[in-house]
C-alpha cells in the first residue's frame, strides 16, 4: 500500500497509523498525528486503519514566532 | 491577565530565526519573558535539542499556528498542538494574505468559535478592526492580539491611531501587539499607549546580537509600562517654561 507521509510518497505494510510510526522509526511519544487533515489523538493511532493514498502528516514541536 | 495567568513580564518571546539553539537559550533568558511561542512541523534536524531547550527555559509556552490559511487547517493544528504541548492555549494565526501575511478574519472568527467551544484559551492574531475584536470576543476569545505592522515586517505601530482607538474600545480585553515590532523604542510606545503586553520575534533574533537586543526589549517594555501607570503628561502647542519666574532677579 502507498500512503503520503509528511509529503512524501511512502510503501508501507502497516494496517494502522500506530504501525506505520513504529515502522518509520518515529518517536511516537513525541509527536502528533493527523490523517486526511483531520488530528488523530495519540489514543486513537492504534485503531485507525490507514487505506490505499491515506495523507498523513507526524508533527514535531518546533521554533515558531 | 491570559485566561488566569499573570506574568512578571509583559513581554512574549518568539523562538524562531535564531542564529543557534544556545543564542536562543540565552535570548529567552535575557528577555526575561515567561510566555515563549513555539510551532510545530514535520520534524527536521534538531528537533530533540529544541523540546529539551524550551522545557529548560521553564517558560509558559504558547503554540501558535502559523502558516495555516483555512480554518480547517488551523483546527488541526491546535488540536495537534494541544497533545503536544500539553496546554490549552493557542495563538490562532489564520493566514489571509501570502505578501501581508494578513489574518483572514472571516476564517479567523470561524476558527476562534470552533475553538473555544472546545476549550482552547485562544490568543487571536488579529488586525485593529474593532467588529472584529468584537466577534473574537463574542466568540470567546479573552484576549485580543492585534499587529502592529506586518510579521517580521519592523515597522513597528503602523497604524498608531487606529491602535489608540482600539485600546480604548476593549478596555476590560487583555490586547498585545503581537508582530511588526522592530525596535523597542516601538514596543514601549506600545506599552505607553496602554497595550497590556507584545510579543515580537524577529527583531530580537535578527539583531546583530540577539542576546543584548532581547535585555534592551525587556527594559524598553519595563519602562513603557511604567510611563503607562504613571500617566503621560498631556502635549502642548506652545512652550510653558518649566523653572519658575517668581523670583527671578531683575538684571535688566
Amino acid at each position: 500500500m502507498r500512503v503520503e507521509l509528511n509529503g512524501e510518497q511512502v510503501e508501507t505494510a502497516a494496517a494502522t497509523l500506530s504501525e506505520l510510526i513504529e515502522e518509520q522509526g518515529l518517536a511516537a511519544p513525541s509527536v502528533a498525528t493527523a490523517l486526511n487533515g483531520e488530528f488523530v489523538p495519540r489514543g486513537m493511532r492504534d485503531g485507525t486503519v490507514l487505506t490505499d493514498g491515506a495523507r498523513i502528516e507526524v508533527l514535531s514541536p518546533m521554533q515558531g514566532g | 491577565m491570559f485566561y488566569g495567568i499573570t506574568p512578571k513580564s509583559r513581554l512574549m518571546l518568539g523562538t524562531a530565526q535564531y542564529p543557534s539553539p544556545r543564542v536562543l537559550g540565552d535570548a529567552i533568558a535575557a528577555s526575561e519573558a515567561e510566555i515563549i511561542t513555539v510551532s510545530l512541523r514535520r520534524e527536521g534536524a534538531g528537533g530533540a535539542g529544541f523540546r529539551d531547550l524550551i522545557k529548560a527555559s521553564g517558560c509558559r509556552l504558547l503554540p501558535n499556528t502559523a502558516g495555516c490559511h483555512s480554518a480547517r487547517e488551523a483546527v488541526t493544528t491546535a488540536q495537534m498542538a494541544r497533545e503536544l504541548f500539553g496546554t490549552n492555549w493557542i495563538k490562532l494565526e489564520v493566514i489571509g494574505h501570502a505578501d501581508t501575511l494578513q489574518p483572514d478574519p472571516f476564517a479567523l472568527v470561524e476558527a476562534a468559535r470552533i475553538l473555544c467551544a472546545d476549550g482552547f484559551e485562544v490568543f487571536p492574531y488579529t488586525t485593529e478592526d474593532l467588529i472584529l475584536g468584537e466577534k473574537l470576543v463574542e466568540a470567546g476569545c479573552q484576549v485580543l492580539m492585534p499587529w502592529g505592522a506586518p510579521i517580521g515586517s519592523g515597522q513597528g505601530l503602523r497604524h498608531e491611531d487606529a491602535l489608540r482607538t482600539m485600546r480604548a474600545h476593549f478596555p476590560d480585553v487583555p490586547l498585545v501587539i503581537d508582530a511588526g515590532i522592530g525596535a523597542p523604542s516601538q514596543a514601549a510606545k506600545a506599552m505607553e499607549m496602554g497595550f497590556d503586553a507584545v510579543l515580537l520575534n524577529t527583531a530580537v533574533a535578527k539583531a546583530g546580537d540577539p542576546v543584548t537586543m532581547a535585555r534592551a526589549f525587556a527594559g524598553a517594555v519595563q519602562a513603557g509600562r511604567l510611563a503607562h501607570e504613571a500617566g503621560l503628561m498631556g502635549q502642548r502647542d506652545m512652550a510653558v517654561a518649566s523653572t519658575p519666574i517668581f523670583g527671578m532677579a531683575a538684571l535688566s
